[in-house]
């Protein structure tokens, strides 16, 4: 039997032989799929704007608890003070307008077998595909004392928004020479650089305003993402400034009290004027509680669909995966949103799906006009993704001025477009 | 309002059909491209200091990324990235990014 791919169908069309009625077999499926998106962040908003724009008849709907987002890339400008939250908080109104369905509303109940999701508000969604992109959530209990109270003392800021004001705000108020701590769980968890730009951003801050302030990095890891490049910053940019400290020498945080402003590692007890506590992360709750991570936190897929290994029909993006070698960053689920797009798209019309290479790119900032960047190409290889090259995928140590300063430019130019494409 | 629905289901795919089949997103290029477009903007109009490459001719988009791949001479992401491509995936990318219009 011959399939009809949809391109076929719109050559038809094209050619004056189509009329409505014939709008049977592959083509109608193709025109009556039903695609729901639970997660408008990274992961949901490029994949809902996806599939509209290569298959303008496709229903797709994007369920989204907030009315606005803040992104977590470029968050540390704001913490920082180099721009605003304004600058990086984006409204669901493009989106709308590029012919998505938007619900603001909680996805509570995922139904595989009926492909349903219930929404909190009381609408149950029915879907031919569903997408689920609903970034991290955190594990308080991995830190003794710390809960989303706690955290409005001691903020995260690990999901950005009104956290992020709040961590700006204490780094504002706070005395010169006052301690800064910030508490790394153990990998993974999302933005592998987040925490180690944040403390350099936040020494940009400080440097200039209050510079006998000091920044304590409490580490659970024994390395950290882009660490030559961020330590040549600090001694060049912020000597004396940062102090990193190693979870074999003590840095692990174990437990908080915010009554006394305390955190303790096992050995030590500090009492910082500003706790910026990161706990361990797992996937979005609604991940969980349909099975999808198979009680390890974060969801299995297949690498060139990111259909999950659980249910079939369901696909998940972003920091919620196992995605092999990508990294929890809002670059790897834009470009996992587009490889998904297309394999969803490849499913409807009946034809075969290749996957293509994905990249990440993640640019970091050490003050406004000086960032260095890594990149990684990634292909399939067996059942996981694979770097395609493991080494000179930095920004070189004691690049020149010239090259912070145009990595800083091509930082923002990325920033710009890579929003458009989800939210202009 | 049903009329307007029929004529909006089948103008967007007869825009679309306008393109020749290397010019899709989905296409092997189209597809391969997505990773690239993240930076240098969609269809590959950049908003700011990443160039844009749409509507570049291929020929030169090709000559470029070999250059920055076998013989980079000074310090830049491309020299990296292009790395992780082979000689077919960089004509397929420029076929790609060659085909899009310079503006919307």
């Amino acid at each position: 039997m011959i399939k009809l791919s949809r391109r076929d169908f719109v050559a038809a069309a094209a050619a004056g032989l189509a009329a409505p009625l014939l709008m049977s077999g592959p083509a109608r499926a193709a025109t009556a799929a039903k695609v729901v998106v639970i997660g408008g962040g990274f992961g949901g908003a490029s994949i809902a704007r996806y599939l509209r724009r290569n298959s303008p008849d496709l229903s797709v709907t994007l369920v989204e608890r907030d009315k606005q987002f803040t992104t977590c890339p470029f968050s540390n400008g704001v913490i920082g003070g180099l721009w605003s939250i304004a600058d990086v908080t984006f409204t669901y109104d493009g989106i709308a307008a590029a012919g998505v369905t938007v619900v603001h509303d909680t996805a509570t109940t995922i139904d595989a077998d009926k492909k349903t999701v219930a929404l909190a508000g009381g609408t149950v969604l029915d879907y031919d595909y569903l997408v689920v992109s609903p970034g991290i959530q955190f594990v308080w209990d991995s830190i003794e004392g710390y809960s989303a109270e706690a955290a409005e003392i001691m903020p995260h800021a690990w999901q950005a928004g009104p956290q992020t004001t709040l961590l700006r705000n204490q780094l504002e108020a706070m005395d010169d020479g006052g301690l800064v701590v910030i508490g790394v769980p153990a990998v993974p968890f999302r933005c592998p650089p987040g925490p180690y730009e944040r403390a350099t951003l936040i020494a940009n801050y400080l440097t200039q305003s209050k510079p006998k302030s000091k920044i304590m990095i409490l580490d659970a890891n024994e390395s950290f993402a882009k660490q030559p490049l961020f330590e040549e910053a600090w001694k060049n940019l912020y000597p004396g400034m940062v102090e990193w400290i190693p979870g074999s020498q003590s840095g692990i945080v174990m437990s908080v009290d915010t009554s006394t402003m305390t955190v303790s590692t096992s050995f030590d007890d500090y009492q910082p004027a500003v706790a910026n506590i990161i706990p361990a992360q797992r996937a979005g709750q609604i991940a969980i509680d349909a099975g999808l991570d198979a009680g390890q936190g974060f969801c299995a897929i297949n690498p060139a669909t990111f259909e999950s290994t659980v249910h079939k029909g369901i696909y998940v993006l972003g920091d919620a995966t196992i995605a092999g070698a990508m990294p929890k960053s809002g670059f790897s689920a834009n470009n996992q949103a587009k490889a998904c797009g297309a394999a969803i798209l490849a499913d409807i019309a009946g034809t075969e799906f290749t996957p293509a290479k994905l990249i990440n790119v993640c640019y970091s900032f050490a003050k406004a006009d000086y960032a260095f960047e890594v990149v990684d190409v990634f292909e399939v290889a067996g059942d996981t993704i694979n770097l395609v090259f493991d080494d000179n995928r930095f920004t070189p140590e004691g690049a020149s001025d010239e090259v912070h300063q145009s990595e800083a430019k091509y930082a923002h130019s990325w920033y710009e477009n890579i929003t458009a494409e989800m939210f202009g | 309002m049903r009329i307007a629905l029929i004529a909006l289901i089948f103008m967007a795919p007869l825009s679309l059909g306008a393109l020749p089949a290397s010019a899709q997103e989905t296409s092997p290029g189209g597809q391969l491209a997505q990773a690239c477009t993240s930076c240098h903007g969609l269809q590959g109009r950049s908003l700011g200091a990443v160039p844009s490459l749409a509507g570049r001719p291929a020929a030169d988009l090709v000559a470029l990324l070999k250059t920055f791949r076998d013989a980079p001479n000074e310090a830049t992401i491309m020299n990296r990235i292009t790395r992780g491509y082979t000689d077919d995936e960089i004509a397929a990318l420029a076929a790609y990014f060659s085909a899009m219009s310079p503006t919307p």
